[in-house]
């Protein structure tokens, strides 16, 4: 697996060249979508006046300006309007870890160190735990800018993605009531149910739906309901399942 | 303007019960670009086809099925999949609570504001205690056909429900070995903490604004004109040099900053 995006992080006039990879995988199953005869389909794009079908070649990515009118843009012109920022990660802020309110946060990633950045990574993640920090910065991946913030985690850099302030909406502007005097009893009643019903430690929860649609599969698979077997079907178009962990752990060895 | 309310939902935290209302709390302002045919400059569509003939399958023909092998699926008919569905309900049940702390910024994943539907007093209470407590509820519930599970905060003194990643949605750190390499010395570590004091300030986002957007939107207002500027193409990478001598510059420029301002 490529990562996601390769660069520099910059502090300072220190860079430590780093390789980004996802910390986030999906567990939902997807269903394929089958033709009469069980065999897999696939989605094609056509031309609405033709009903011709297009290929990769045939279409181009357009802007709609005004009504049934549009701009194209191609990939190296999106690509040359990102020349700044595309390659760093400039930190110029760093702020207190729990100063950031969780609305912002959008993906994870885990940064690698690429080359001989070794030092230079364990000496921005020691620093950044002894201060309590996180560095923020913005930086253009994959088409998009974004701002990110780059976590110390267990000696590992990690960075979050996080929403462009005009994309997280305003209690005013959602309409909601002006908060006016609380009354301390009300409060009170909600702390004390707090302190009886806290836990100390995170359990995140199962994917339950996932869970029982595999079951249901199962109980089909044994009972061999509704169970279509392809001959002659070839998976070679099928992208090869990848463990992130080992790319992952791959990565932080040093290894391609 | 007031935004319309998603869904309607009742927080029950033990016998306490609290009718909300449920906003999105986030707006995508990314660029649509539409995919066009080259030739006609049209809209194009989708459909799906039997990839052998290319022959178009209407959707009432399309059956669903779990690949459990290559080639072997298991057929799920609609019937099945309804059954499937949760449970609809109207119920935010908050089973527990955590330190705000404990709960990794990894398994945020969409927000939603809650607002008030009818009990405004009961609403700003849960708000100042879960904030006077920095602790955030452990919610589940059930909207439009999904289970959900999620984090239930304050912040500026109002609700905040957000959608949590499933367990194994996230890789946590701790499951991964630290990178190899020298250690950094005793007195790199001073300097480069020196250095991220230096810039250390207050999280402000009025700061960050998409400047890619804005660039592209203005490209595209002046390719539309028929002014089609011309853009230059990518810099190449910065080069590196010896890690002690760059913190030791870094501060220095930093100071000299510091006493011109």
């Amino acid at each position: 697996m490529r990562p996601f995006w390769s660069g520099t992080i910059t502090f300072g006039l220190v860079s430590v060249p780093v390789n980004l990879f996802p910390a986030t995988r999906s567990t939902r199953t997807s269903l394929r979508m089958l033709g009469p005869d069980g065999e897999p389909l696939a989605r094609k794009y056509y031309a609405e006046k033709t009903g011709k079908d297009l290929e990769a070649e045939d279409m181009v990515r357009g802007y709609e300006v005004a009504e049934g009118k549009f701009v194209t843009v191609s990939d190296e012109e999106l690509e040359r309007l990102a020349p700044e920022t595309t390659r760093d990660i400039d930190l110029t802020r760093f702020v207190k870890e729990y100063s950031i309110p969780p609305v912002y946060f959008e993906r994870g990633y885990f940064l690698t160190p690429a080359g001989n950045s070794e030092k230079a990574y364990r000496l921005l993640a020691e620093a950044m735990k002894e201060r309590g920090d996180v560095g923020i910065a913005t930086f253009v991946m994959r088409g998009k800018e974004r701002i990110v913030a780059i976590f110390s985690d267990h000696g590992l850099l990690r960075a979050e993605t996080m929403r462009f302030p005009d994309e997280v909406r305003s209690v005013k502007a959602i309409g909601l009531p002006e908060e006016k005097d609380v009354p301390t009893a009300a409060v009170r009643k909600f702390e004390t149910l707090i302190k009886k019903k806290i836990k100390r430690t995170f359990s995140p929860a199962k994917d339950q739906q996932t869970e029982d649609l595999l079951k249901l599969v199962k109980r089909k698979q044994s009972k061999a309901s509704n169970v279509v077997e392809l001959k002659d079907y070839r998976r070679d178009k099928e992208p090869e399942a990848v463990d992130l962990i080992q790319v992952l752990k791959k990565s932080l060895a040093g290894k391609r | 303007m007031a935004a319309r309310a998603i869904w309607k939902g009742e927080l029950k935290i033990g016998t306490q019960k609290l009718p909300v209302k449920l906003y999105a709390a986030v707006e995508d302002k990314s660029i649509r670009f539409h995919i066009l045919d080259d030739s006609k400059r049209n809209r194009v569509k989708q459909h799906m086809v039997q990839p052998e003939s290319g022959e178009e399958v209407e959707t009432k023909d399309i059956r669903k099925g779990y690949e459990i092998e290559p080639g072997r699926f298991v057929i799920l008919d609609d019937e099945e999949l309804e059954k499937l569905k949760p449970e609809p309900s109207r119920d935010i049940e908050v089973s527990g609570f955590i330190p705000i702390k404990a709960i990794s910024q990894q398994f945020y994943e969409r927000p939603y504001f809650l607002g008030p539907d009818g009990d405004q007093a009961n609403y700003f209470a849960l708000a100042r205690a879960l904030e006077n407590q920095e602790t955030e509820g452990i919610a589940h519930w059930v909207m439009l056909n999904k289970a959900y599970s999620g984090a239930l905060g304050a912040q500026d003194g109002y609700l905040v429900l957000s959608t949590l990643r499933n367990a194994g949605e996230v890789i946590a750190a701790d499951e991964l070995p630290k990178p190899d390499g020298r250690a950094p010395t005793k007195k790199e570590i001073e300097m480069a903490k020196l250095l991220v004091s230096m810039l250390e300030g207050e999280f402000d986002p009025d700061n960050y604004k998409d400047k890619y957007r804005e660039r592209v939107l203005e490209f595209i207002a002046k390719k539309a004109k028929g002014h089609a500027p011309r853009l230059a193409a990518v810099k190449t990478k910065r080069k590196t040099t010896s890690l002690d001598s760059v913190l030791a510059k870094s501060i220095a420029a930093l100071k000299k900053g510091k006493h011109a301002a």
